[in-house]
């Protein structure tokens, strides 16, 4: 295991930055998200979440997809080149790790999404471990350990000193081109399992790390489909598109056509299935009332994708929907909500 | 609080109502959410505390439409939107029975967690009857304190008073918790150079994710189908590519409501990335009091509004250029 | 065509004119013999209060350096009072625009009448020598839209 002093971390991002893109959780205008690396960026490592996932960083909320451009009589069709460059994303916590994995699942299964595999292919994840995990997380419920997070590189900030373990080959030469700047150290072991110990202990006592989803698979389609709760848990629901865009596994995309003036460029965006055009079709709209569209976010995590993917909740835990949605619902209250009827009935 | 419940229950009992919108407690000390209270046993979740800054204006639109009377508890500030869509025929008097609640600020739960206040189990201090300056928590890091004012939403530092506009009665003691200026922010803006208004806005509309969060919550944005819904106008892009979407997605919003937002801040309440959004309205509603004359959207029932009347000697497009 | 005409910035400005009295200003000032910029292109509009904010910002998106709104002179409306809320909704987006750090004197309102070919005309080399002063609009384009 390497080290390396807090205040050295500049020279190691501009060690990076110099050979490769580096993406890492930059604050702008009071708000933290992923971004690009430059000289007079402002990192911060230490609040817990960024606003957005940083899924952004291999799933990008807008991407062009080809150019139609107008040349006379002529249409030419310029297809948008694959990322060929490789990338490093720092700072990545154990559960936005999770939810990439999940995302893997959709776009790197047959038919396998080139766009999504380039970025896949050329990124290298160094990650953090969550020093001080908050109430609104639990990422233990969906069996994510935030101490010990599944990367190429894992870090831990232990005080003024970021502790750094190569675990992939990807990660063992991102740590040989940073050799000058990084010590081993062989007491740093005993050190990450020290914090490792603290972190889960911290994780026991959060308010929503014991919730169980007992109930929720696969198999449970038609009986949580038809359930009156339903009828009740949306009424809040704005409609908005807030727990959609922060959440580190929704993947659902829409394509579309802009017209600039001198041709087409065909691009796709995130979509939210709360929103009223979502999966909108020739005949009009699947889902016509807002409860349909709020049951299908939740279905489709706790359901739906469980059934297709071998059990695997297309929930990470990280609780962006919890913090930010303005009406206050979230995954948990639906949880929980289920589980009372349960233990009613 | 328990004023409120039982007379909610009372009146939920005798038949005047058929159903009440209030606040559910959450499962976090801090996380209520907008609900519906049928029967009786449902009130042991009501709450009505610091942190319920949702204005229930806007789901009275919806409410209208039910069978029924809907009790409806409105702060000060919710009263002025309630009364802007009565003006604007989006809500029933008829169908709602109004209980102004008492309120003493509404607490942002972002600006506790930007004071380092994080891991929260348990809040003292944000009940609404408390008389104390000071929220204590309990948090897995330890206790913590910060005052209530610190904590406050920025809307409730420019409080338009304690006075509601509507309601069928009154519960509860509002407090005046003004201590800025409404205009401060805009002014302070406007004295920049436009080069640096430029990069101002650059930086915090670049971090609109588009989600409609603001629209959705609006009680001014009241259209079935909102332009930026439409599929048959390219308005409907959901791209994120560059700046000019989300400058003409919020430009265009705040001129949609100007002259009937009442300014009650739901806007920058739940913008997920922090931006301002107030200012644009802001930035309206003075140029409406200065230029048209004061006018509060919200404030009374007969007055037309700014963008829905003129006057003959109005000020030219060109007094923008002249002020410079 | 000399290489220094080429390089020579041609400002794209879009006039929304009203029917009545603008467009009829624009028809005098060519029937007149009245030269004005070519980099003017004209959409004739029912009355000036057709013209939505929106319409002025796609402009600008698609890559317009200016947009110059015309219309009958306040109390000669077509439609009696059209221009008159048309000017409140101007003098606020143009305001609004100000706000958020566009250059002041890329957006104009003139009142043109169906008589005023001289002033049509003179009114547009004006605006066009403003927005060749404050050269290409970059702060409202979509890059996108860029050739």
């Amino acid at each position: 295991m390497y080290k390396i002093a807090k205040e050295n971390l500049t020279a190691l991002f501009q060690k990076i930055a110099a050979q490769q893109e580096l993406y890492l959780p930059v604050k702008t205008a009071g708000q933290v998200n992923f971004g690009v690396w430059t000289d007079d960026a402002q990192v911060d490592l230490d609040t817990l979440k960024s606003v957005k996932s940083p899924k952004d960083v291999f799933f990008p909320q807008s991407e062009t997809l080809y150019t139609c451009i107008k040349d006379g009589r002529k249409l030419k069709i310029e297809p948008e080149a694959l990322k060929e460059q490789s990338f490093v994303v720092f700072g990545m916590k154990a559960c936005d790790i999770k939810g990439v994995e999940v995302l893997d699942r959709v776009f790197l299964s047959d038919p396998i999404d080139t766009f999504y595999a380039a970025r896949r292919d050329h990124g290298t994840v160094v990650a953090l471990a969550c020093h001080e995990p908050e109430e609104s997380c639990f990422c233990k419920v969906f069996g994510v350990d935030c101490a010990d997070p599944v990367a190429d590189v894992a870090a831990w900030m232990i005080e003024d000193t970021l502790y750094w373990k190569p675990v992939t080959k990807k990660g063992e030469a991102l740590t040989a081109s940073l050799e000058e700047l990084l010590t081993e150290d062989d007491a740093a072991e005993a050190k990450v399992e020290a914090e490792q110990a603290a972190i889960r202990a911290i994780v026991e006592k959060l308010p929503y790390s014991h919730l169980s989803l007992e109930g929720w698979n696969g198999d449970v389609l038609m009986e949580k489909f038809n359930s009156g709760l339903w009828d009740e848990l949306y009424k809040p629901c704005l409609a908005c598109g807030t727990c959609t865009f922060v959440c580190p596994t929704c993947q659902c995309y829409d394509i579309k056509d802009y017209n600039t003036g001198h041709g087409v460029q065909r691009y796709r965006c995130w979509d939210s299935c709360m929103y009223s055009d979502f999966t909108m079709m020739a005949h009009g709209n699947n889902r016509t009332t807002q409860k349909e569209r709020f049951r299908q976010r939740f279905m489709h995590k706790l359901v739906y994708f469980p059934a297709n993917n071998d059990g695997m909740y297309s929930c990470v835990g990280c609780g962006r929907c919890v913090e930010k949605c303005p009406a206050a619902l979230n995954i948990v209250k639906v949880i929980k909500a289920f589980q009372k009827q349960g233990g009613e009935q | 609080m328990q004023e409120l419940i039982n007379r909610a229950k009372e009146l939920l009992a005798d038949g005047t109502v058929a159903r009440v919108l209030g606040w559910k407690a959450g499962d976090l000390p801090f996380n209520p959410e907008p609900a519906y209270f049928e029967k009786e046993e449902d009130f042991a979740d009501f709450v009505y505390d610091g942190f319920c800054g949702a204005n229930l204006s806007k789901y009275m639109i919806e409410a209208s439409k039910l069978e029924g009377k809907t009790l409806v508890c409105l702060k000060p500030c919710d009263t002025y939107s309630f009364r802007q869509l009565m003006k604007e025929h989006r809500v029933d008097r008829e169908k709602a029975y109004i209980i102004g609640v008492g309120c003493r600020g509404k607490l942002d739960v972002n600006k506790i967690r930007d004071m380092g206040i994080k891991g929260i189990e348990s809040v003292q201090g944000a009940e609404i009857e408390e008389e104390g300056d000071t929220l204590t928590f309990q948090t897995i890091y330890g206790e913590k304190t910060c005052s209530y004012a610190d904590a406050m939403l920025e809307r409730c530092h420019v409080c338009k008073g304690k006075e509601h506009m509507i309601y069928d009665e009154l519960i509860g003691e509002s407090k005046e918790t003004k201590d800025a200026d409404r205009f401060a922010e805009v002014e302070k803006i406007e004295a920049m150079s436009p080069e640096e208004r430029f990069a101002y806005f650059q930086k915090e509309l670049s971090k609109c994710i588009r989600c409609n969060a603001c629209r959705n919550v609006c009680p001014a944005c009241s259209c079935r189908k909102c332009v930026f819904d439409s599929t048959k106008f390219d308005s409907a892009q959901k791209a994120n590519v560059n700046s000019f979407e989300e400058k003409m997605f919020h430009i265009i919003r705040a001129f949609h409501v100007a002259g009937r937002c009442t300014d009650c801040g739901e806007c920058s309440r739940v913008c997920p990335q922090g931006i301002p959004l107030h200012l644009f309205n802001r930035k309206f509603i003075k140029d409406i009091d200065e230029l048209y004359g004061e006018y509060q959207a919200g404030a009374d029932d007969e007055e037309r509004g700014p963008l829905t009347s003129y006057s003959m000697d109005d000020a030219e497009p060109g007094i923008v250029a002249e002020r410079g | 065509m000399s290489i220094e005409a080429k390089e020579e910035f041609r400002p794209k400005i879009v006039a929304f004119c009203c029917n009545w009295c603008s467009y009829a200003g624009a028809d005098l000032a060519g029937s007149s013999r009245l030269s004005y910029p070519a980099d003017v292109k004209i959409i004739r509009v029912p009355c000036s209060c057709r013209v939505n904010p929106m319409f002025i910002l796609r402009a600008f998106e698609r890559g317009a350096d200016g947009v110059i709104m015309c219309g009958c002179h306040p109390g000669d409306c077509h439609y009696t009072s059209g221009n008159y809320y048309a000017r409140r909704r101007m003098t606020l987006l143009f305001s609004m625009l100000d706000f958020i750090g566009v250059e002041n004197g890329r957006t104009r309102v003139e009142w043109v009448s169906a008589a005023e070919g001289a002033r049509f005309s003179a009114t547009m080399h004006e605006f066009v020598d403003k927005i060749r002063s404050l050269g290409k609009n970059v702060r409202l384009e979509d890059l996108r839209c860029r050739n």
